[in-house]
């Protein structure tokens, strides 16, 4: 399999410039500043490239919603925060490859005549962090960040900024308040950043992965790029799999991948050779899919219809043996523990089921325990659609896959005794 | 404890504010320059940043408490925080959080009395595809067993 976003990872001297160049690096660049913004915008849509952060949104379209007669500046977010439970690709980028995200920074920059792009870093992310500030301190000194990219006479100043452990702040417009300096609580959209972003002015966001993916469609071309995944979602794609399987790690293979290759041919298959119980395709916020529903393909489209998502492709693989109602009260704890907290229904309703899986899993009233559950669908339906932005929906879609595809296990837990694998032969706790 | 930032600081966060439209968005890494120092965000950092940027103390306050990182109560020399979100629990994670809290003699989120550990678990680390992952301060250490995290404690 050839490598593109990840073909550097390993290689010191990528961590530096004429080490990168020297591995083929810059040539989407110099090609951008050739050409008029508008034509770098019009690849990047003929490309197919959807965002990788997790909604999937066609980043040429996204680019096409900055408004053409706003005199206010423009910024470039670039969305480093990564926080979804399972995701780990853009951390390794930074880590092993940061001119490669950040030259595709220079080119959407010029591209969007942007003029301070912000990255914000997730705060936890410190190595990352001084590895990305060293390569922006690197390329202003060689001249391909400042008063004038390469002696093109296009000026970029980039920032790199620091969140602070909220994981909200990865949601687009909590990021842009945290940038701000406040609360990192999502806003009411309409309007949307590409009109009202960061201080006060149209903003595009977009993810690490997104980014690293530009100078390629640039250097390659947008027909090679639409062409190397499905059609509609171009490119390489980057897998995160973790969880029970014998070879976990990040794999660049092309979006619309096997799901059943990933996990038994690139993965190994599953730790201990055991069987196969459900895999978690796109992240924390995805439902599950089980043993029967894996030979997909991992892109957008197909998922959708599966009704699960790829998200940012965080595939956690769960083997036999497991208890699903374990994993499910952990992710509703991550979500209890990350609602930002403006919004009722999110709010109580992640710690209503946090707390109602935490029963079941570990034992309690058992009256209680049904009559949470008759509620359980209710609750999930009424934080659907009712929240300034979609965590509750992230709560609700893994609560409401798991309960569906593994009901059995949910109803022998609701004795109130908490997890059958957890008692003995004669059946106590 | 009083608190000022130093000459060389202020020259720091000056060239922070000048990356900024606004002053207000040098916030962030300001209370980080300062925890690098203190340790912890106290009342007198809170006002020392607000002074800087020209904010009221409420406006840092709220955002001090929104944001997990900045500390309100001192942590031991080594933060230990593990990960026991779903790929490091798949892992291993529980049984490093077992194994922390036996060799420290604390629960999680307590510190040692001798104030060299504070035991945490926190949310995912980004770092799935080498869990189970324990953040020390500010360093990862992935792939660990419950034999090379006790050796990892052990290390002055
Ligand atoms: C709760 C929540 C958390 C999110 N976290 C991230 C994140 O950590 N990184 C990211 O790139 N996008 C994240 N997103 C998606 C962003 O809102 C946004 O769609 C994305 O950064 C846009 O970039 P893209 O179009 O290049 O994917 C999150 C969304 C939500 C609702
Ligand atoms: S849905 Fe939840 S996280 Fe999103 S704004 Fe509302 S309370 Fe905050
Ligand atoms: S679950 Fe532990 S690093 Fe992701």
């Amino acid at each position: 399999m050839e490598l593109f976003a990840t073909k550097n990872f390993g290689k010191p001297e990528a961590l530096t410039i004429a080490g990168y160049k020297a591995l083929g690096g810059f040539q989407g660049l110099d090609k951008a500043l050739a050409m008029p913004q508008q034509a770098v915008i019009d690849e990047v849509k003929k490309a197919s490239l959807r965002g990788r952060g997790g909604a999937g949104f066609p980043a040429g379209v996204k680019w096409g919603f900055l408004p053409k007669d706003n005199p206010k500046p423009r910024y470039l977010a670039v969305n480093a925060d990564e926080g979804e439970p399972g995701t780990f690709k853009d951390r390794l980028l930074m880590e092993g490859d940061p001119f490669g995200f950040l030259e595709g920074t220079v080119i959407s920059s010029y591209a969007l005549n942007v003029h301070h792009a912000y990255v914000y870093v997730r705060g936890e992310f410190f190595k990352a962090r001084r590895i990305v500030q060293d390569a922006v301190d690197a390329l202003y000194k060689e001249g391909l960040l400042g008063k004038s990219v390469c002696g093109s006479g296009y000026e970029l100043d980039v920032t790199v900024h620091p969140g602070a452990g909220a994981y909200i702040c990865g949601e687009e417009t909590a990021l842009l308040e945290s940038l701000e300096g406040k609360r990192g609580e999502p806003r009411i959209k309409p309007p949307f950043p590409a009109v009202v972003g960061a201080f006060g002015c149209p903003t595009i966001i977009n993810n690490v992965e997104t980014l690293a993916y530009v100078p390629w469609i640039l250097a390659k071309g947008a027909d090679w790029f639409a062409g190397y995944g499905i059609a509609g979602e171009g490119g390489p794609k980057l897998f995160c799999m973790s969880g029970d399987v014998k070879r976990p790690g990040l794999y660049e293979l092309h979006s619309g991948a096997n799901l059943r290759e990933l996990i038994y041919e690139h993965c190994g298959g599953i730790v201990g050779d055991k069987k196969l119980l459900a895999v978690i395709p796109g992240g924390a916020s995805s439902a599950p899919l089980t043993v029967d529903e894996i030979d997909v393909g991992m892109d957008f489209e197909t998922l959708k219809k599966k009704g699960t998502m790829l998200g940012s492709a965080a595939t956690m693989v769960i083997a036999e043996g497991r208890c699903v109602v374990k994993i499910l009260a952990r992710t509703l704890k991550f979500f209890h523990h990350e609602s930002c907290g403006q919004c009722t229904p999110c709010r109580e309703g992640t710690g209503w089921l946090h707390r109602l899986m935490e029963r079941l899993e570990h034992g309690g009233e058992p009256d209680v325990i049904r009559k949470d559950m008759g509620l359980l669908f209710g609750i999930c339906d009424n934080m659907v659609g009712n929240t300034i932005c979609v965590l509750a929906d992230a709560a609700v879609m893994p609560t409401k896959g798991f309960v569906n595809k593994f009901r059995g296990v949910f109803e022998a837990h609701m004795d109130g005794r908490g997890c059958p694998l957890h008692r003995d032969a004669q059946g106590h706790p | 404890m009083p608190f000022e930032f130093t000459a060389a600081e202020k020259q720091q966060i000056d060239a922070l504010i000048s990356r900024y439209p606004q002053k207000r968005a040098a916030l962030i890494p300001v209370l980080h320059l300062a925890q690098a120092r203190t340790g912890l965000i106290t009342a007198e950092v809170v006002h020392a940043a607000a002074g800087v940027l020209g904010l009221t103390a409420a406006q840092v306050y709220e955002v001090v408490s929104f944001y997990s990182m900045f500390r309100k109560a001192p942590v031991g020399r080594r933060h230990v925080q593990i990960c026991t979100n779903i790929a490091c629990m798949l892992r291993g994670a529980e049984d490093l959080v077992a194994a922390a809290t036996r060799r420290c003699g604390v629960d999680v989120g307590e510190t040692t009395a001798d104030g060299e550990f504070t035991i945490e678990e926190v949310e995912c680390l980004a770092a799935c595809g080498t869990a189970p992952v324990v953040q020390v301060n500010e360093d990862y250490h992935e792939n660990l067993t419950v034999e090379s995290f006790e050796r990892l404690l052990a290390k002055n």
